[in-house]
């Protein structure tokens, strides 16, 4: 923070050629609230603002010190002295008393406005304008009124610039619990930081503390994990140590790992962990000494160690892998060995439902596959006939 | 500074899992009794392992919302929340008893009391109790009425049975109810021939379970021979042979579940002023008038 006295309140601090800084009443709550920190505190032990700071004195008055010669001061002329530095008293009670002591949403709500880097002018003028920031698929625009109070606005990205009144607006950040259930085709959502969270709806103006509650609810423990990380303190748990303590009808799990490498777990990441898959970014790896091969993502948030979903999918496949390959026979034209790859590619990547009804230049389109199906399948469904089981014939 | 966490198992496949245990802590919420309502869950987010590190509170009272003492209540739920030095001798309980036990969650690094499950708790019964007052929507319904408490035998879990003969003996002595049995799924006696085991003509079935999914919706109703397949539905109540079945679905999603959270939490020691009685009030069955 700036040592330097900034008369942040006034217009003509701004720069001539910035954002103009805004003209903040000072409001009688935050007054209170110096009143009562300064009560708090020993005569001549100074509470800090922006550029000043302010001390009780041993005669019942006030001594404002801005690198001038400290005067004493009436609870009157204190007023007066605290509303020509309004930004800077505002800017102090928004984060002592609003957002208060929470590391994680402390954190994040100076992160918003970079409190631990720009001057309060700076950020006033900025916040006037409207400071944007994303998180997941989350817009933040962060706004002050004119008695120094943050409001936000928070939306789905692909909802920028939409009038508020052309979407679905809230207001409780726990109502945020019903847009995160289902995606916008109505299937459920069992990865909360999964890229299919729905639009079309606002928190048009949240206060600090809901922003931060709308946000947990949205992306459960992100700010946590990411508040963690940027402390140097994240406890990341990787691969083996999260299979190793698995149990119960999860206990197979840490059969999979065999001492063999760690290619089965870059295809886990792969499938699961990918940034079209989880807006998390994965910082757990094989082990503590292996790297995985595979990108881990550029997501704001970290992923700390395999979610239960990746635990889920590792237990069946664990099963899955056990089985030993074998050889089949069946022919297939070139186009239909492409069309199979067109089919697993469409699905794997969430297409199929992009593919036109008519669109038969697609391998993965229906009627393609229902003539593959008609010409290539036996009555039992088995590819070009061919059991699955050849001892099973 | 006083935190609740509401522990519960969630679902990747069943958004219906978690809504009990979101409805009871917003109940929890309005009361103002607590600084901060927090959930977590096994299969959902914010997950166990990550549910304590979003909490503000100083005083921190996790509660289970489960059935019964078992796996997930004294294995899976203390490692995962990372409670130092748990064993379920911490409980002293004989599979019904389970109070609560004061640990470190290393985690964060700050005490929780780790609190039994709601399934077994005294005040359980009263919810029992009041989901066949919901189902029939009868506040007074007793006379001339069996109630079947249902859940899972001892296949999986031993303390399962015992917390179902617990409510259903503590109901039975009420002598509100004309029968009260305690029916299993898989043993016996079994759900599937409840008709045979009540006098009664009408019968209030109460599974004891904390959501709506498998097996209240589909396993039950079918077994019970309310409907042939569950996805032709059911009426409340169907008659088979010659009863009448008021089937109540999950126990867990009457809002009187919301007491029992807060039971476990001020039996760990919680201040919750006059929250108990505004629990029970609000989510009382309106006496139809």
């Amino acid at each position: 923070m700036s040592d330097q006295p900034q008369a942040a309140d006034s217009a003509d601090a701004a720069d001539a050629d910035g954002p103009e800084v805004p003209v903040i009443d000072l409001p009688g709550d935050a007054f209170d609230a110096v009143l009562d920190a300064l009560d708090d505190r020993d005569p001549d032990e100074p509470l800090r603002f922006e550029g000043f700071s302010v001390a009780r004195d041993d005669d019942g008055g006030y001594v404002l010190a801005d690198g001038g010669r400290p005067e004493p001061l009436t609870e009157r002329e204190l007023h007066e002295a605290l509303s020509e530095r309004a930004a800077a008293v505002t800017d102090w009670y928004a984060f002592e008393r609003v957002v208060g002591e929470f590391g994680p949403r402390r954190a994040f709500l100076r992160w918003i406005e970079d409190a631990d880097g720009e001057t309060v002018a700076t950020r006033y003028a900025a916040l006037a304008e409207g400071i944007e920031r994303a998180w997941g698929e989350l817009k933040i625009t962060a706004t002050i009124t004119d008695r120094g109070e943050r409001r936000y606005d928070l939306r789905h990205a692909d909802d920028a610039g939409v009038p508020v009144d052309d979407l679905e607006t809230h207001e409780d950040p726990l109502g945020a619990r019903e847009l995160v259930t289902l995606d916008e085709k109505g299937r459920y959502r069992p990865l909360k930081t999964a890229p299919s969270l729905a639009g079309g709806w606002v928190f048009p103006d949240l206060g600090p503390r809901d922003l931060y509650e709308t946000v947990e609810t949205i992306y459960p423990a992100t700010v946590a994990n990411w508040h963690r990380e940027r402390e140097g303190e994240l406890d990341v748990t990787h691969w083996r140590e999260t299979m190793e303590r698995q149990s119960g009808i999860y206990g197979v799990v840490k059969t999979w790992d065999r001492g063999e490498g760690y290619e089965h777990v870059n295809w886990v990441a792969e499938a699961c962990c990918d940034d079209s898959q989880c807006l998390k970014r994965r910082e757990w790896q094989y082990d503590e000494d292996t790297d995985l091969d595979v990108d881990g993502g550029d997501g704001a948030f970290p992923c700390r160690e395999p979610c239960s979903v990746v635990v889920s999918a590792a237990r069946k496949w664990t099963r899955l892998e056990s089985e030993q390959p074998r050889t089949y026979e069946f022919e297939l034209t070139p186009s239909e060995k492409e069309q199979v790859e067109d089919i697993i590619d469409a699905v794997a990547d969430g297409r199929t439902d992009e593919i036109r009804e008519a669109d038969t230049k697609e391998g993965a389109n229906r009627y393609r596959a229902r003539f593959l199906r008609a010409k290539r399948f036996d009555d039992e469904g088995n590819l070009g006939g061919v059991p699955t089981d050849p001892d099973a014939e | 500074m006083q935190s609740l966490v509401i522990v519960a198992h969630g679902s990747h496949l069943n958004p219906e899992s978690s809504a009990p245990t979101y409805d009871h802590a917003d109940t929890i919420r309005a009361t103002g009794a607590l600084d901060e309502v927090r959930t977590g869950f096994w299969k959902e987010e914010p997950h166990f392992r990550e549910v304590l590190r979003t909490v503000e509170g100083d005083e921190i009272y996790v509660v289970p919302l489960f059935i019964s003492e078992g796996y997930f209540t004294e294995q899976v739920i203390p490692r995962e929340l990372r409670l130092a030095g748990w064993d379920v001798s911490e409980w002293d309980s004989d599979g019904l008893s389970a109070d609560q036990a004061t640990l470190v969650a290393e985690d964060i690094d700050r005490e929780v009391h780790y609190c039994g499950p709601v399934g077994t708790h005294r005040a359980m019964t009263d919810v029992i109790v009041r989901r066949a007052e919901s189902v029939t929507d009868d506040p007074d319904v007793g006379d001339d009425f069996g109630l079947a408490v249902v859940g899972h035998g001892t296949e999986r879990n031993e303390n399962s049975a015992k917390a179902i003969e617990y409510h259903a003996d503590r109901i039975a002595e009420r002598d509100r109810f004309d029968e009260v049995k305690a029916l299993y799924m898989d043993e016996d006696p079994e759900v599937d021939d409840l008709p045979e085991f009540f006098e009664s003509d009408d019968v209030v079935l109460v599974p004891l379970f904390i959501a709506d999914g498998y097996h209240t919706q589909e396993d039950i109703p079918e077994d019970v021979g309310l409907c042939e397949d569950h996805t032709e539905g059911y009426d409340v109540p169907t008659e088979v042979d010659g009863t009448r079945i008021w089937y109540a679905g999950a126990v867990g999603t009457e809002p009187l579940m919301a007491d029992v959270v807060l039971e476990r939490a001020a039996d760990a020691g919680a201040d919750l002023g006059s929250a108990l009685d505004d629990v029970r009030e609000t989510t009382r069955v309106a006496t139809g008038d």
